[in-house]
C-alpha cells in the first residue's frame, strides 16, 4: 500500500508567530522525500501536521486525493518514527509493535505474522521479548521502525530518526533505510537538518527555510543548480564560496569582476540576468590550486583540512575574503604558502540581491 | 590520583615555613558539624525512643517508676484485651476506607487537573489547600457539616425532604464519617504526587499512542497507568503509614465512640499510657502498631513490585 500526498496552501501559526506560510507540495507515491532545513524552519511542524499531531491552520492535506487534515492521527493510515523513538517503556518489543494493531482489532494471528515479518526484515527476532530499557540506541531505533512497518501504512514519516545515533551507526542505519524503502516501495517522508542524510536518501529534497520552501528537486539538482543563495550555502560541505562581484553583460556570457579587479568568465547567459549587485558563487571542488600567479587570483593558505581523499585549502585573498579550494588528498600545500586559485567559470553561479540564483547554460 | 591533586596557596609563603598542600578530596571532619544537629535530634527523638519503647514494653512501668521486668506479659494482656482488639479492627477498617479512596480520588483529580489552564491551576490549589489545615480545623468543619438538624448535610437533605445520615452518632456510620473528613483533609498530597508523575511521562509516547489508534481508555490503561505505577505504590505506602496512625480526627470528632467503635490503636495507646498511666502496656501496643504498619507497607510493596521492569 502506498500513497501520494498533496499539501495545498498550508499555513501554521503558533500564537502570533507564523511557522509555515502558504506552503504547497506534491509527494508522489513510492517517493522518498526529505525535508531539509536548519532548526526552526518548520520542517518538523510540517511533518507533524501530516501526521495529525499539529492542527492545520490554513490549507489542506490529502492522501490519495482524500482530505485527511480533519482526521485524528490514527485514522490517517500513516506511521511515524520519532527522534526519541517514543517506545512504550513498560511493554516488550512485541507488545510495542502489536499495540497499534490490537487497538483496531486486527486478528491475533495476523498481528503475529506481521511482527515476525518485521522482525525478520529488521533482523531482530531475538529482541522481541525484551523491554526498551534493555535495548541499545540502535536496537530501539529498529523497534521504532518495526512498529511502523507492522502497520503497513500508506506512508512512513521519519522525524530526525538518526540524530540520536553515533556516527557509525547513523551511516549504517541510513543505508538500511534506503534498502527498506526499495523493499517496501512505500511513500516515505524524512525530516533532517543533515544534508548528507538528505543527499543520500532522497528521491527529492525539499529545502525549507524561514517558513517556506526554498527549492524542491533531486539531490544533484539541488547541489548543482541551487535555486537560491540560501540553498547554495546550506547544501554542500564545505559551504559554497561567495564573493561580491560586479557583472559585465556585454558578451553572450557574463564576466564577473571582483573588488581587486580579478575577472572570471562564467558560462551564465547574459540575457537572463539584470543589472545590480551580485554575488559570485563557486564550490570548493571547482576551485583548483595552481602555482602562484597562474590562477585567477592568489591567496595565502590559512588552514588545511586533510580529509584523506582530498584536502580542503582555506585561503585568504588580499582583501581578506576567504576562499576554500579542494586539492588532492596528498596535497603538498602548507599553511602560510601563497597559492594561485583557478576558478572553473563553467561551474560558477551568480546570485542577485534577492538571493535568486543563475547558473551556467545547460550542456 | 586524588592525593596528587593539590591546591597550593597563591600567596607566597614565608621562607622556611612549611605549607601543607590541601587535598580537595580528603575527608574534612569539620563538615560533620553541618550534619551534627540533625543527627543529634534524629538520634534523641527517634532512635532512642524506639529502643526505649521496646524496653518499656517488657516492663511494668508507670509515670513515676520503671518497675520490674515482666517479659511478654504486656503483649499477652494486650491480645486478651477486647478494647485493643476492637481498636485494631477499627484501624484496619479505617485504613481500608481511606487508603484506596485517597489513591483513586487523588489519581482521578490529577488526571482531570493535569492541564495548563487557569481553571486547572486554581482547582489544584483549591484541592491542595485543605492539606494545610490543622486537624482541629478539619474536624471542626466536618462536625459543622455533620451536626444533626442544622448541619450542612442536614440542610441539603432537608431540601429533598430527606433525613441526613447521622455520621457521628450512628455506630455503623461513625467511622465512615471520620473517613470522609480524613479523605477531604488528606487528598492534596496524593493528587500532587500523581500530578508530578503524570507530568514526567514524555509527551511523545502519547503522540505515538495517538498514531497507534489508541482511544482515551486504551491510552489511560496502556500508557498512563503503567507509567505511574511506581508513584501509585508510593502513594499507597505513604497513606498506609499515615492512616494507621489515625488519632486527631477520632479523638476530636467522636472520642472513640460510640462504644469504642471508632477508637483507633493510637487512641488506645494514648488512653492506656497517658490516662490509665500503664506505660508498659501502652508501649507494647505501640510496638504492635509499628509491626502492623511495617507488615502492611512491606506487603503492599512486595505484591506490587514488578521484577525486571525498566523504564
Amino acid at each position: 500500500m502506498t500513497a501520494n500526498i498533496e499539501i495545498r496552501n498550508v499555513s501554521k501559526q503558533f500564537g502570533a508567530m507564523t511557522v509555515l506560510d502558504d506552503l504547497s507540495l506534491s509527494i508522489r507515491a513510492r517517493e522518498f522525500i526529505v525535508f531539509l532545513g536548519p532548526s526552526g524552519c518548520g520542517k518538523s511542524t510540517l511533518l507533524r501536521m501530516i501526521a495529525g499531531l499539529e492542527t492545520v491552520d490554513g490549507g489542506e492535506i490529502a492522501i490519495n486525493g482524500e482530505r485527511i487534515d480533519h482526521l485524528p492521527p490514527g485514522k490517517r493510515g500513516i506511521a511515524m518514527v520519532f527522534q526519541s523513538y517514543a517506545l512504550y517503556p513498560h511493554m516488550t518489543v512485541r507488545d510495542n509493535m502489536a499495540f497499534g494493531l490490537d487497538n483496531i482489532g486486527v486478528a491475533r494471528d495476523v498481528i503475529d505474522a506481521r511482527i515476525a515479518e518485521a522482525a525478520r526484515i529488521l533482523e531482530m527476532p531475538q529482541l522481541l521479548d525484551r523491554k526498551p530499557g534493555q535495548l541499545s540506541g540502535g536496537q530501539r531505533q529498529r523497534v521504532a521502525i518495526g512498529r511502523a512497518i507492522v502497520k503497513e501504512p500508506k506512508a512512513f514519516l521519519f522525524d530526525e530518526p538518526l540524530s540520536n545515533l553515533d556516527a557509525a551507526l547513523r551511516t549504517r542505519t541510513r543505508i538500511e533505510l534506503a534498502q527498506l524503502h526499495q523493499r517496501l516501495q512505500s511513500t516515505m517522508i524524512f525530516v533532517t537538518h543533515d544534508q548528507v542524510e538528505a543527499m543520500t536518501l532522497a528521491d527529492r529534497i525539499v529545502v525549507m527555510n524561514n517558513r517556506r520552501i526554498e527549492q524542491i528537486g533531486s539531490p544533484m539538482e539541488i547541489y548543482e543548480r541551487p535555486a537560491t543563495k540560501f540553498v547554495a550555502g546550506f547544501v554542500g560541505a564545505p559551504a559554497m564560496n561567495f564573493v561580491d562581484a560586479a557583472i559585465d553583460r556585454s558578451g553572450d556570457v557574463i564576466t564577473v569582476t571582483f573588488a581587486d579587479s580579478t575577472t572570471i568568465a562564467t558560462d551564465i547567459a547574459s540575457n537572463q540576468v539584470v543589472d545590480g549587485a551580485h554575488t559570485f558563487g563557486v564550490r570548493a571542488e571547482d576551485v583548483r590550486i595552481a602555482p602562484t600567479g597562474q590562477g585567477n587570483v592568489d591567496g595565502k593558505v590559512d588552514v588545511l583540512e586533510r580529509l584523506g581523499e582530498r584536502t580542503l585549502v582555506y585561503t585568504r585573498l588580499s582583501d581578506g575574503q576567504i576562499i576554500v579550494a579542494s586539492d588532492a588528498g596528498n596535497s603538498r600545500v602548507a599553511v602560510g604558502d601563497t597559492v594561485g586559485l583557478a576558478f572553473d567559470g563553467r561551474k560558477s553561479h551568480l546570485f542577485d540581491e534577492t538571493g535568486r540564483a543563475w547558473h551556467a547554460r545547460r550542456a | 590520583m586524588a592525593d596528587q591533586m593539590t591546591i597550593r596557596e597563591t600567596a607566597a609563603p614565608a621562607v622556611g615555613v612549611r605549607v601543607p598542600s590541601a587535598n580537595i578530596y580528603a575527608p574534612q571532619w569539620r563538615n560533620f558539624v553541618f550534619v551534627a544537629p540533625f543527627l543529634f535530634f534524629f538520634t534523641t527523638l527517634l532512635i532512642l525512643p524506639l529502643f526505649w519503647g521496646m524496653w518499656l514494653s517488657v516492663h511494668k512501668a508507670d509515670t513515676f517508676s520503671t518497675g520490674r521486668f515482666v517479659g511478654l506479659d504486656n503483649y499477652v494482656r494486650l491480645v486478651h484485651d477486647k478494647v485493643f482488639l476492637q481498636s485494631v479492627w477499627n484501624t484496619f477498617y479505617f485504613v481500608l476506607l481511606t487508603v484506596p479512596a485517597l489513591a483513586l480520588i487523588g489519581l482521578f483529580l490529577a488526571l482531570c487537573l493535569n492541564r495548563r489552564t487557569r481553571t486547572a491551576a486554581v482547582l489544584r490549589t483549591l484541592f491542595f489547600s485543605s492539606s494545610v489545615l490543622s486537624v482541629t480545623i478539619v474536624t471542626l468543619i466536618w462536625r459543622i457539616v455533620y451536626i444533626p438538624n442544622v448541619g450542612l448535610l442536614s440542610t441539603i437533605y432537608g431540601w429533598f425532604g430527606a433525613t441526613a445520615p447521622a455520621f457521628i452518632s450512628d455506630p455503623s456510620l461513625a467511622m465512615i464519617g471520620i473517613a470522609i473528613a480524613t479523605i477531604w483533609w488528606c487528598i492534596g498530597l496524593p493528587m500532587m504526587l500523581f500530578l508530578s508523575a503524570l507530568q514526567q511521562i514524555p509527551q511523545d509516547i502519547y503522540e505515538a499512542a495517538a498514531l497507534d489508534n489508541a482511544n482515551r481508555w486504551q491510552t489511560l490503561r496502556s500508557i498512563t497507568l503503567p507509567s505511574i505505577k511506581r508513584t501509585f505504590i508510593l502513594v499507597i505506602i505513604i497513606q498506609i503509614v499515615l492512616q494507621f496512625q489515625l488519632f486527631g480526627q477520632a479523638w476530636l470528632m467522636t472520642r472513640g465512640g460510640p462504644n469504642n467503635l471508632t477508637k483507633p490503636i493510637v487512641l488506645y495507646i494514648y488512653d492506656t499510657a497517658f490516662r490509665r498511666w500503664d506505660l508498659g502496656m501502652g508501649a507494647a501496643a505501640s510496638e504492635m502498631l509499628f509491626v502492623l504498619i511495617l507488615i502492611a507497607a512491606m506487603a503492599q510493596y512486595l505484591v506490587t513490585r514488578n521484577k525486571g521492569d525498566q523504564a
